[in-house]
């Protein structure tokens, strides 16, 4: 008996500090990797500043700079109830920084009829200026663009007609005409990536995969040599990006 | 029942003892918060404050009387502040910097301002460097700079009749070593802060820009003309730069390879640090080497005289055309926005100066 008051006062002190897992048991953590690969070949930064990937049109070029930003990744249950993480995260594949994307909310279990993600910011929370990060990575785009921020910054240079290296710079922003004091925006250019049906067990991993080559393919078959830059400003580029990034990204596996 | 009472005695005297507070006198020199300007509040990130060499008062005095002080140099006549002057910028009107003994450097000094806001933190043009902590080691040995050995400036430092002193106070009872010389000069350079330009009062509201400075910003923002902001940053980050690494077509062979020697990786062969717009009245000559002595000529470089090589960036625009051929016009414009970037504040403020 004797024993059993400090032995007692041990299982208080311990069970008093365990944390306390029962309250989110059916609410897990969600992750993303980003993966890149060129019809197939994996893509890494260490592939980066070398004339080696051959587009759609026939022209060499290299990447020498990769980067994009994802957000609102949305799912979509077999009610029909939405649930939207409020976050976003900018993959910078040159650096080999943020290719895994961890937000911080918890997500159900469940069977999910659909799981997406929107390739740049939704037009809504596209706010010029609003996100320190962001601004210190220096991914605005200019006012009389209609501010806001870059949906990817894709840089590497090809060899033009002339066989010179040329650079390119296939940056994705908002659509918009008329630079100025009142730019008008001819459609929407942020892509809404759907992965498809999913069941949520346990802290799935979600491998999403980017084919490069697509931006350069379908449906428009890009002519480096007629738009390699300045092409933030060109409305007709913009939505050929929007078009051609609607098949470039897909959901490899899911691991939980 | 006395088995009994050495037993319980036990377990509580283990309990006072993990519990108590060790009660040991320690100095502590002033904690001193950094001054983060309202556009940097608002805009970026927070500044870089290493845990182990937080702001004091006593660390920051100190480093600002290392900077200004030639002690630190082989023969007594440089200090920090000969090739960081106040006047400009805490940078160089020479090309390139003298040292001691009249050898000559190959690069311009670069200004030093919102240091702390380096999120990356790699120094100098090519980031060779971690931390300004460890910047600022190189200088004091480089030969073609101060010249000397930490052991002689140590030495020194410790025999002087006041800095004994004056390091106990900034980092209480402890010897003087090469860390603490660079830990306060460190503090000293994160507190020299430049956000008073009239941007910066445009920005806030509180000055108009002349029509030309704002056709000038309206240039900087233009992909079909300047194209500055892609790697200078834009209004929405004060910094002015991306403190990245790029070549900027100067050359199309390289006598000086700049990140590329760092890395070892020939395709950062001659990129140097984009270097921040602010300031680029007090600032000349411009470009790593200094090579431009005019805002007219760095201007005319990306207008008409890009030439390409290998590792060019290709943010550089119409690069076989020599670059974006800006108009007359244009330039002069884009001359007074880059100048409404100068903050006369930052180079006249008594507490960054030698008094």
């Amino acid at each position: 008996m004797t024993r059993a008051v400090p032995i007692l006062l041990l299982f208080v002190v311990l069970f008093s500090c365990q944390k306390d897992n029962d309250d989110n048991a059916s609410n897990v953590s969600i992750s993303f990797n980003f993966m890149h690969h060129w019809d197939g070949t994996a893509v890494t930064n260490q592939d980066f500043n070398r004339i080696k990937f051959i587009n759609e049109n026939g022209e060499q070029l290299s990447i020498e700079r990769l980067r994009y930003l994802i957000s609102d990744v949305t799912l979509k249950n077999q009610n029909g109830e939405v649930l939207v993480i409020d976050d976003y995260n900018l993959v910078d594949v040159t650096n080999s920084e943020n290719l895994t994307f961890s937000p911080e909310a918890l997500i159900p279990t469940g069977v999910y009829s659909n799981i997406s993600f929107t390739f740049g910011f939704k037009n809504e929370k596209n706010s010029d200026g609003a996100y320190p990060d962001l601004n210190s990575a220096s991914w605005n785009v200019p006012q009389m663009l209609g501010g806001g921020y870059h949906y990817m910054q894709f840089d590497g240079k090809f060899l033009n007609s002339t066989n010179t290296e040329q650079g390119f710079n296939y940056h994705a922003i908002r659509a918009v005409d008329d630079p100025g004091d009142n730019p008008v925006f001819p459609q929407d250019t942020f892509i809404i990536v759907n992965l498809g049906p999913v069941t949520i067990t346990d802290t799935p991993v979600f491998n999403i995969e980017m084919n490069i080559a697509e931006w350069f393919k379908n449906p428009n078959t890009w002519d480096l040599n007629m738009y390699n830059q300045m092409l933030m400003p060109n409305s007709t580029a913009q939505i050929m990006m929007f078009e051609n990034g609607q098949h470039a990204f897909n959901l490899k596996t899911i691991e939980q | 029942m006395k088995k009994r009472l050495t037993y319980y005695s036990l377990i509580f005297a283990c309990i006072f003892w993990t519990c108590s507070n060790e009660v040991v006198e320690r100095y502590t020199p002033t904690p001193v918060a950094l001054e983060i300007p309202a556009l940097f509040e608002d805009r970026i990130l927070n500044p870089i404050l290493p845990v182990d060499n937080p702001q004091t008062a006593e660390g920051i005095a100190l480093g600002k009387k290392l900077f200004f002080d030639p002690i630190l140099s082989g023969d007594n006549t440089q200090a920090c502040a000969d090739c960081h002057a106040p006047q400009n910028a805490f940078s160089d009107a020479d090309r390139f910097s003298e040292g001691i003994d009249g050898s000559i450097g190959r690069r311009n000094s670069m200004p030093l301002f919102n240091l702390a806001w380096n999120y990356e933190e790699k120094f100098f043009w090519d980031g060779r460097v971690f931390s300004l902590e460890h910047q600022a080691f190189q200088p004091v040995t480089d030969p073609t700079e101060m010249k000397n050995t930490w052991a002689n400036v140590i030495l020194k430092l410790q025999q002087h009749p006041q800095y004994p002193g004056l390091f106990q106070q900034a980092f209480g009872n402890v010897t003087i070593d090469s860390t603490l010389v660079t830990k306060a000069i460190a503090q000293f350079e994160r507190t020299l802060i430049s956000s008073n330009s009239k941007f910066d009062e445009f920005l806030l509201g509180r000055s108009d820009l002349s029509p030309a400075e704002q056709r000038g910003f309206n240039v900087f923002m233009d992909e079909n003309k300047g194209d500055c902001f892609h790697c200078h940053g834009s209004d929405n980050n004060p910094l002015w730069t991306d403190n990245q690494f790029h070549n900027n077509g100067l050359d199309a062979t390289f006598t000086d390879l700049g990140l590329g020697k760092f890395t070892g990786d020939p395709s950062d062969n001659g990129k140097f640090k984009t270097p921040s717009l602010r300031n680029l009245a007090f600032t000349a000559p411009y470009m790593h080497d200094g090579r431009f002595a005019t805002l007219e000529e760095v201007i005319h470089h990306y207008s008409e005289g890009l030439k390409p090589s290998p590792t060019i960036d290709p943010l550089m625009k119409k690069v076989a055309q020599g670059g974006v051929r800006l108009t007359e016009q244009d330039k002069s414009d884009l001359k007074a926005f880059l100048l409404s970037l100068s903050d006369y504040d930052f180079i006249n403020n008594p507490d960054f100066n030698d008094q």
